[in-house]
């Protein structure tokens, strides 16, 4: 893998890619908390993003590449880490020494990646359908009927909020450890750590929040 | 007090090992782990049984010798304690206690509790060192003045044992906090300065080679330290090996 | 009896080792390639030398029982490395540092030896700061210095608590490049186990690989060892639990002589024995008597209240207490040589004011020194009146920045607050400064066998100073050996490489094999550890802190039935084909019974006290030890002869030329 070859470039990539898909998901999650205050708002965000060439065609295959690079360097460490210890222990006591969340990051990423696979085929692969196999017209209202819908389901929007407490979890490790794994410790490290502690609960709190508002929005209309 | 044993024995490296149960009488709280597997020791020669072998040496908690993961945790339930100092009032009567060898790919064992931790000295071997010979010629001592600071913390580096529990606590069993603190040592120091590069490429080389896991940032190393090596230490292995890569 | 010839180089003092470097034999860098040494050992002696050997191009081998050569007992070190650097424009120099390792040796070392040693000790701290070795530094960025044992200046260099550890990490991290660059080649977790001598000349080891059990033939033009003391003869000591006589004792019975072995440290701060199970005993640095009140109770019923738990010290007043130190010796009172403290501890505890369960532990009592710093500390906040309560709070402050770390381990260990009540101290064995004899060179009698740091006898006389073994250590193996060996080395350049089937290799192999036999088919029922602790408490109680004609020679007769019930009695199980601890230790206790027993002869033998020698008979009317300069100043020299008890002694004069002889007093 040449550049990849050690251990701490792999860390060092999986870090910069994490860091890549936090700045995502920002990004995604403002749009998305647009559609509890406004229909309006949500529907011209989400039709820029949709229709800008800048996004479809540059930005998102950077991502796409960007979440599975993410996936594959960590499966292929999470084996390097398996084969570091071939025989368990009988008695180990890791919740003494480090979180569940530090030591179970393959378990929270895994969920997260199969929870993507609901959301591609949620979202992205209708879209997809959409916009260049269909080759509909362009309708820059129909995001926001499109979102709630999604949450109509109980177990759906179950599932979704399942998935973002595992990102939480996968974030309360994941964001403060790739500045560590980077190198970059100094005195504002410890403010750092705390903006990464406040992400990893208020975005995916968020995007429970937008989740559960808009299936209980729905029953009770 | 009277505790249960379960200890793990495995005649040799080739052979199969699983966990034995001892019942143990008569330990005094004053003793300390290792004395208390002396008396095991005593009680089974006497018996015709073979000794369980583990190592130990100084027994004052600095050459780095015991190890021993006991009931999941290198070095027992106390912080800033090798095996060695220990003592047994930390255990009540009636207790079982497991007693495993440090678990690691790269450690693998020898007999009983003993491993094989040659895998640190090649890492150091790859370059933790100063390419310095011994002459009476070099440079007065005080001719450099090293930031107090920097020495402190050099200092605090290398007051590493060498005794592997990082790697027995990591769930990786990354072996990142040891190598980062020998890396640490030279890297503060002016004296180390000058073959900062191929030190950090060479030894992380090194460490990737035998085995050890990557290091997933989960503390556990820091925690079970006996010395208290800082993760600092990771944090500048990382900056260092990226400079180095940098500067090819 | 022979008077033997330590060839120590003509011309004055300062000027031998200088005129001696340049007037002996080099070996061309082309030819070193073509030489072979062995190393057994890698502590500070041994791992210096190898790493410096290797660097001229000697190919060599090191051997250390332990799984990595950085685990060798200098490790533990606590204080600190004297070099004459004057630092501190304190009036320093090589002189002074001369002058005070004889007189603290109490005039029973080599002056030519000594003297090159403080010569050599500025280079060494150069050295280990271009290695990179941490040491303390002031905030000006430049080295620190602190006072240590007694003498008048601040020459001592240190890395907080663990001035051995950074030492010998440096010494490892040097070899480390000689094994990356093949020019070291190190046999970890083996131990030698006998010399090969062909011709008269050390060519060889006979070694034990202790994972697979199997003996191994190893060759070479010279052998240095570098095996440390033998302080574990008493069981119980500072030592680690492997440290050993065997390398040792092994060149002894094939030919090289044993010095002084009658010489040892017992050092006054070590945490006392808890009870029979105890393996070891643990040091606490001396630091803690510049603080530290040392006393007993003066009425034995208190004593024996205290030692049933009937009774707190905290409890005994001012004058139900007896500081005996501050009592006999007013002008030095706590800070009187490591020796007259040990002494007087065990007086009064033999007297039968011990204060542990076991009756073997004084107080050493801070409260004191925390009212002392409380009250100054009130002052300097501008509390003229401060209540008891802000006085021991200030006062334990400074005391826990002073001795934090030692109060923490001693609380570890023994489970008691210092802060709160008196910590408990006794003398253990500590160093070791009598080994096998050698000449200027490091030589043995044996031709081409060295040997260096604590396992020769060669710089510290009858007694230690603090912070002096790791200059020894380090100098000669940094700096003495690796010139005087090239003056051996370099008649063998034409030699070739030495052939491992010659016939000497076959026996030596055959006689070790043997040995081993003997000691795992014994079918005896004591354990080893059962019989060295027997051997310990005969040496600690009849050969320890103080000694007499009738105590010596009993010992004598007790070390050698013991050794006779060794040898029928020892069990040890498993085999000899694998890794086998029980195996090893019986070897090594089977020396020890034969060293402990000539340790006892030396000891009747010197009619005298010095230094950590104290012979009842020889004091004065003050219980302080009486030297005898007109009989007794000589190197007593034993050469095996089959028994211990039929060793016979060489002697080497010890001539004082740059030095008054003088008698130490600390009333």
């Amino acid at each position: 893998m040449g550049i990849l070859s050690a251990s701490i470039a792999k860390k060092v990539a999986m870090a910069l890619s994490g860091l890549f898909l936090v700045f995502f998901l920002a990004q995604h999650f403002t749009i998305n908390f647009s559609s509890v205050f406004s229909e309006e708002t949500f529907n011209s965000w989400s039709h820029f993003m949709g229709t800008n060439p800048l996004v479809q065609f540059i930005l998102q295959p950077i991502l796409i590449f960007g979440v599975v690079f993410h996936f594959v360097m960590g499966i292929v460490l999470e084996l390097k880490n398996n084969k570091a210890r071939k025989i368990s222990y009988k008695s180990y006591k890791g919740n003494t020494n480090s979180t569940w969340a530090s030591r179970n990051m393959i378990i929270s990423g895994a969920v997260i990646l199969a929870f993507l696979g609901l959301h591609f085929y949620d979202f992205w692969v209708p879209e997809i359908v959409h916009k260049y196999v269909e080759s509909n017209p362009a309708d820059a209202t129909r995001y926001y009927g499109e979102l709630v819908h999604k949450f109509e389901s109980p177990v759906r929007t179950g599932i979704y909020v399942i998935a973002f407490v595992l990102l939480m979890f996968h974030l309360w490790h994941g964001f403060a450890s790739s500045f560590q794994t980077m190198g970059w410790n100094n005195k504002f490290s410890k403010a750092v750590k705390g903006f990464t502690k406040l992400y990893a609960i208020v975005i995916p709190l968020g995007f429970i929040i937008i989740a559960l508002y808009h299936h209980f929005n729905q029953i009770s209309h | 007090m009277k505790l249960t044993l379960k200890i793990w024995r495995q005649k040799g490296a080739d052979t199969k090992g699983s966990l034995q149960t001892y019942p143990i009488d008569g330990i005094d709280g004053d003793m300390s782990f290792l004395e208390m597997l002396d008396v095991l020791n005593e009680e089974l020669i006497e018996k015709g049984d073979e000794p369980v072998v583990f190592d130990h040496d100084c027994r004052e908690g600095i050459c780095g010798s015991c190890s021993l993961q006991i009931n999941g945790k290198p070095h027992g339930p106390q912080r800033h304690t090798t095996t060695c100092q220990l003592h047994m009032r930390s255990f009540n009567d009636g207790d079982t206690v497991v007693i495993e060898p440090f678990r690691a790919t790269a450690f693998p064992v020898i007999k009983d509790l003993v491993v094989d931790r040659s895998g640190f000295d090649r890492i150091q071997q790859a370059g933790g060192y100063v390419s310095v010979n011994t002459s009476g010629n070099t440079i007065d001592a005080n001719a450099t003045p090293v930031e107090k600071d920097n020495a402190d913390e050099a200092f605090n580096s290398a007051t590493c044992i060498g005794c592997g529990a990082c790697v027995a606590a990591c769930v990786n069993a990354s072996a990142m906090l040891f190598t980062s603190a020998k890396v640490s040592q030279f890297a503060l120091l002016p004296q180390g300065e000058v073959e900062a590069t191929r030190r950090v490429l060479n030894m992380v080389e090194q460490m990737d080679k035998e085995g050890f896991g990557a290091c997933s940032n989960t503390g556990a190393c820091f925690i079970e330290c006996p010395k208290d090596i800082s993760l600092e230490n990771i944090a500048r292995i990382n900056r260092e090996y990226l400079k180095a890569s940098a500067e090819g | 009896m022979s008077i033997l010839d330590a060839k120590i180089p003509e011309g004055p003092l300062d000027e031998k080792w200088k005129n001696h470097k340049n007037s002996i034999n080099l070996v061309n860098p082309a030819n070193k390639r073509n030489i072979d040494v062995i190393v057994v050992g890698t502590g500070l002696a041994g791992g210096s030398a190898a790493a410096t050997l290797a660097e001229l191009g000697y190919n060599v081998k090191t051997f250390c029982y332990q799984d990595s050569p950085r685990r060798a007992h200098s490790i533990a070190a606590q204080g600190g490395i004297n070099a004459a650097k004057n630092y501190q424009g304190d009036g320093d120099s090589n002189y002074r540092l001369f002058y005070d390792t004889v007189k603290g040796g109490d005039y029973r070392s080599r002056e030519g030896n000594v003297y090159r040693l403080a010569q050599v000790s500025a280079n060494i701290i150069d050295q280990c700061v271009a290695q990179g070795v941490p040491f303390a530094r002031e905030y000006g960025g430049l080295l620190d210095n602190r006072s240590f044992g007694g003498v008048l200046v601040s020459r001592t260099f240190y890395a907080k608590g663990q001035t051995g550890q950074q030492l010998l990490l440096g010494a490892y991290a040097a070899m480390n490049r000689q094994i990356n660059r093949g020019k070291i080649e190190p046999f970890n977790r083996h131990e030698m186990l006998d010399i090969v001598i062909v011709d008269g000349k050390a060519r060889g080891i006979i070694a034990r690989d202790l994972v697979t059990g199997k003996l191994e033939r190893h060759s070479a033009h010279a052998v240095v060892i570098a095996s440390g003391g033998y302080g574990n003869v008493f069981f119980l000591s500072t030592n680690a639990m492997g440290s050993n006589v065997t390398a040792s004792w092994k060149i002894h019975k094939k030919g090289a002589y044993f010095a002084n072995p009658c010489y040892t440290q017992i050092h006054p701060t070590c945490i006392p024995v808890s009870g029979d199970h105890q393996s070891k005993l643990t040091l606490m640095s001396e630091s803690l008597r510049n603080d530290g009140r040392i006393w007993v109770p003066k009425k034995k019923e208190d004593a024996e209240a205290i030692r049933q738990g009937k009774k707190k010290p905290t409890e005994l007043s001012e004058e139900e207490r007896d500081y005996y130190l501050e009592r006999r010796y007013p002008s030095f009172g706590n800070l009187v040589p490591r020796d007259v403290a040990s002494r007087a501890a065990k007086e009064r505890c033999d007297a039968g004011f011990g204060v542990n369960k076991t009756g073997e532990a004084v107080f050493l009592d801070f409260a004191s020194a925390i009212q002392r710093y409380g009250k100054e500390q009130a002052v300097m906040h501008g509390n003229h009146n401060p209540s008891e309560e802000e006085v021991i709070k200030l006062g334990t402050e400074v005391v826990a920045n002073k001795y934090g770390n030692l109060f923490e381990m001693y609380e570890k260990i023994v489970d008691a607050n210092p802060y709160k009540t008196p910590m408990m101290i006794y003398p253990a064995v500590h160093y070791t400064m009598g080994g096998v004899w050698v000449d200027y060179n490091l030589q043995s009698t044996i031709k081409g066998c060295y040997v260096t740091g604590e396992a020769n006898f060669s710089d510290h006389g009858a007694n230690r100073l603090g912070a002096s073994a790791l200059m020894q250590g380090l100098a000669d193996g940094y700096f003495v050996l690796p010139y005087t060996i090239g003056d051996y080395l370099a008649d063998d350049i034409r030699t070739g490489e030495i052939s491992t089937d010659l016939p000497a290799f076959e026996q030596a192999e055959k006689d070790v094999r043997e040995r081993l036999e003997k000691l795992i088919n014994n079918k005896g029922t004591k354990s080893v550890d059962d019989i060295h602790k027997r051997l310990g408490k005969i040496m600690w109680n009849k050969v320890g802190m103080s000694r007499n004609a009738k105590g010596l020679k009993e010992a004598i007769s007790e070390i050698k039935a013991l050794r006779e019930e060794f040898w029928k009695e020892v069990k040890v199980p498993g085999s000899m084909d694998e890794m086998n601890p029980e195996l090893e230790k019986a070897g090594r206790v089977a020396d020890f019974l034969e060293l402990g027993e000539l340790f006892a002869k030396d000891a009747l033998h010197r009619e005298e006290s010095c230094g950590g020698h104290f012979r009842e008979e020889y004091q004065t009317d003050e219980g302080e030890a009486m030297r005898d300069d007109e009989n007794f100043m000589y190197v007593a020299a034993w050469e095996y002869k089959g028994e211990p008890s039929e060793a016979v002694l060489h002697k080497e004069n010890l001539e004082y030329e740059n030095i008054e002889v003088k008698t130490r007093s600390y009333k």
